[in-house]
């Protein structure tokens, strides 16, 4: 049976159809899911993709995260669904109390659009896998909300659990504290972190590398190992 | 019908980065003695009905899960004005 992983579309997302054509070139079945539709189609895994959502009005992801087919993934997600975030997805997972923190605009208030280097804290989750802890990435990074911020309770936290999946290796031009660039519950289910892993699968678009793939490679190992 | 004022504020241990901005930008406008800005929004609700304890609650429930982040943002709920 195929890996079937759905990617939801807001009104303003803008990445769910790359998120769609790296989960078709790692392997999976690709399925859209719409935001007014509670289904979920049968699917393995959600991702929610990059853009802006429902503008970004009021916060970014603020509004998306009370959408019909949230309900069903904050419900699933809950009991074990594997769900990634990606930037915009990042943020509606914080809104929607699914991972600890906030998005604030990023500390320089400029749009960032870069080649940005990560380094993969946690190898261990159901979305990071295919990469050795340690291990540097490039992927792109495109944000003007990017500052992670939580109080230092929760970053401690999330330190000591091991739970910051991904940081900014060489700068942390949003301002993020503790150059977290991605986490991960403590279930390792779910997932989410700013820069965008789906832009990075081929390559014969933008810089040629394909570091983006292991996250959707990690997802259906995990799946069809499962 | 009454007007209910939700004021929206970060955090005082946020960084606000927009308000920075602002506050640089006064002395070379010509506006001096201003030591910090902070930047938040305002809700201004007309309620249908009156306000009493019960819409009340409900517009504190609202600010709380809705029109402010808790994890970054207080807020505050004050009635306005009764037409």
């Amino acid at each position: 049976m195929t890996t079937r992983i759905g990617v939801v579309t807001f009104p303003g997302t803008l990445d769910d159809q790359d998120s769609l054509r790296a989960v078709r070139i790692a392997g999976a079945e690709p399925v859209s899911l719409w935001h007014r539709d509670k289904d979920l189609h049968q699917v393995d895994a959600v991702i929610l993709a990059g853009g802006f959502s429902y503008g970004d009005y009021l916060r970014a992801g603020a509004i998306s995260r009370f959408s019909p087919v949230m309900a069903t993934i904050i419900e699933q997600a809950k009991a074990g669904l594997p769900v990634l975030g990606i930037c915009n997805g990042f943020q509606i997972l914080t809104e929607a109390h699914l991972l600890p923190g906030a998005m604030l605009r990023n500390n320089n208030l400029h749009f960032i659009c870069r080649d940005q280097k990560l380094r993969v804290e946690n190898a261990d989750t159901a979305w990071t896998s295919a990469y050795t802890a340690g291990q540097e990435i490039s992927v792109p990074l495109k944000n003007v909300d990017g500052r992670y911020t939580a109080d230092e309770r929760t970053l401690d936290e999330l330190e000591a659990e091991g739970r910051v999946a991904f940081r900014y290796a060489d700068v942390n031009l949003n301002g993020s504290l503790r150059d977290i660039a991605g986490i991960t519950n403590a279930a390792g289910n779910v997932v989410g972190l700013m820069p965008h892993p789906e832009h990075a699968v081929d390559p014969l678009v933008g810089t040629g590398r394909t570091d983006g793939l292991g996250i959707f490679t990690s997802i259906i190992k995990k799946l069809v190992t499962a | 019908m009454a007007r209910v004022v939700v004021d929206v504020m970060l955090k005082p241990e946020i960084l606000d980065p927009q308000g920075q901005a602002v506050q640089r930008a006064l002395p070379r406008l010509g506006f001096d003695g201003i030591a910090d800005v902070r930047q938040g929004k305002r809700f201004e609700l007309e309620v249908e009905g009156p306000v009493d304890d019960a819409a009340l609650a409900r517009i504190n429930e609202m600010a709380e899960t809705f029109l402010a982040n808790t994890v970054i943002e207080d807020f505050t709920v004050k009635v306005e004005e009764e037409k």
